[in-house]
């Protein structure tokens, strides 16, 4: 796959497998395998990572967000179809699995989610579903579909990543999108002064009486700085980790791939390794998908509960 | 890895996906299981009292039999009852008949008796006096001695 046709060493392949294809903004004078080949700055499809590096935050990676898309509205389209014929008789065939994924899905928000809202469900299912498909996409062999892409786009050299979930770019930003959440959330349910309360007086509640009032600033403060951590650590842990586990279960595919090429007696033992890997990983890329849900559940509990009213309660 | 506006478009997508599950998918399907899941109730309650009812009707039909059984049992008594009674009173009756035959033949017995005695009675006269006649040879006067026969005949 090295662009002179010389069949590519190993670190080349896997490079090129872990390669996204980045669309962006290319600034003038860009080196790619020492030749240049920018002149003036502007929007193009890289070629080589030193290129996807000089690009940085304008970039976008069109396989990555043609797949996520694609996985997501065969998820919609499959369950807006289901939804349309749902009814109240006998469900049959597709219906019967749409339904066992929602009751699932329900039953699993309604343990773990004891606010009402329309949205959560909603949220879980999707992100279970979609984050599953997108992880699906692991299960396919490394190499059928980007060399499909690279013989279509006619370049030997062409990136296509098919698993989305192996982007940290998608993980993160579903991440930060239900931390975005849990805040939008937990100041709708609070009030702006009770998100804040919530982030200052916890989890050192700071005293306003006598000599604690000279360090009640301090401890409020600290508690910002605590609860902050805690904050932006969520969406990352969440992010980083379906990130982790995808792009370790690629790696593993890709490694077993590239010793299909050393020889009969490797092919053998590369195909059963393949074969006990992609089982395994069943287990891993449901698990995923649902610890994502999960925990993005517990996070909206977090938002709609409410210390203050404890207080009242108990 | 590089962070770029990938991670931008991939919340907007998201956010979308998200609100179209919202709007368009999840009340549709929870709205028909909760609907079946009501019929599913209604059928097995339906299925209950059906049973119920069987059960009752069961138990009515039980009584109505028993009460049935024991109606006939004492119409049979009533009857078996009054065929005895009918057999005493026609035995009775026909004691009684033949109790009052009895007592008409023994009376006209007696009758036939006292007109026999009678017959006899008023025979024993002429019979004492031819017979006193043909002891004695003589001619009794019958005027002399009515009163004495008479007064025998009188005692047989």
């Amino acid at each position: 796959m090295a662009a002179d046709g010389n069949a590519p060493t190993i670190t080349e392949y896997i490079q090129h497998h872990l390669t996204n294809w980045t669309y962006g903004k290319l600034p003038a004078g860009t080196y790619c395998d020492g030749k240049s080949v920018q002149e003036t700055s502007g929007w193009a499809v890289a070629h080589c990572p030193e290129e996807m590096t000089a690009m940085g935050f304008n970039a976008i990676h069109v396989d990555s967000m043609l797949w996520s898309i694609s996985l997501g509205l065969i998820f919609l389209m499959i369950f807006r179809m289901c939804a349309k014929k749902a009814h109240s008789g006998v469900p049959t065939g597709m219906l019967n699995l749409v339904e066992i994924i929602i009751e699932f899905i329900d039953k699993t928000v309604k343990e773990t989610f004891h606010y009402r809202s329309r949205f959560v469900a909603p949220l879980a299912l999707t992100i279970f579903v979609w984050v599953f498909l997108m992880n699906l996409m692991d299960l396919l062999p490394v190499d059928i579909v980007p060399q499909l892409a690279a013989w279509v786009a006619g370049d030997s050299h062409f990136y296509f990543k098919i698993v989305p979930t192996t982007d940290p770019n998608v993980t993160l930003g579903m991440g930060f999108t239900v931390i975005f959440l849990v805040i939008l959330f937990s100041i709708r349910q609070k009030g702006l002064i009770g998100f804040i309360k919530e982030l200052t007086f916890h989890p050192f509640h700071p005293s306003f009486k006598g000599i604690g009032l000279l360090f009640a600033p301090l401890i409020i403060v600290f508690n910002l700085i605590l609860e902050t951590i805690g904050l932006v650590a969520k969406p990352i842990s969440l992010g980083l980790r379906l990130f982790g586990n995808l792009y370790a279960g690629e790696m593993i595919f890709i490694l077993i791939a590239a010793m299909f090429g050393a020889g009969f007696l490797f092919s053998l033992f590369a195909g059963v390794l393949q074969l006990g890997w992609a089982l395994f990983h069943i287990i891993i890329i449901t698990l995923q998908a649902f610890v994502f849900m999960v925990l993005t559940v517990v996070y909206m509990s977090m938002a709609f509960h409410n210390d203050d009213e404890d207080q009242f309660t108990h | 890895m590089n962070l770029n506006l990938t991670i931008i478009g991939q919340s907007i997508t998201f956010i979308v996906f998200v609100l179209i599950c919202m709007k368009y998918i999840w009340p549709l399907i929870i709205a028909a299981m909760t609907e079946r899941q009501a019929k599913i109730a209604d059928g097995l309650a339906a299925a209950d009292r059906a049973n119920k009812d069987l059960e009752l009707a069961q138990e009515k039909v039980m009584h109505a039999l028993r009460d049935a059984k024991t109606e006939a049992a004492g119409i049979l008594e009533s009857a078996n009852k009054r065929a005895t009674q009918i057999v005493e009173e026609a035995k009775e009756q026909a004691r009684e008949e033949g109790s009052r035959i009895k007592a008409a033949t023994q009376a006209e017995v007696e009758q036939e008796v006292n007109r026999a005695k009678e017959s006899l009675r008023s025979q024993v006269a002429v019979l004492a006096f031819t017979g006193a006649e043909k002891v004695l040879e003589s001619s009794v006067d019958q005027s002399a001695h009515k009163d004495m026969i008479d007064k025998l005949a009188a005692s047989l």
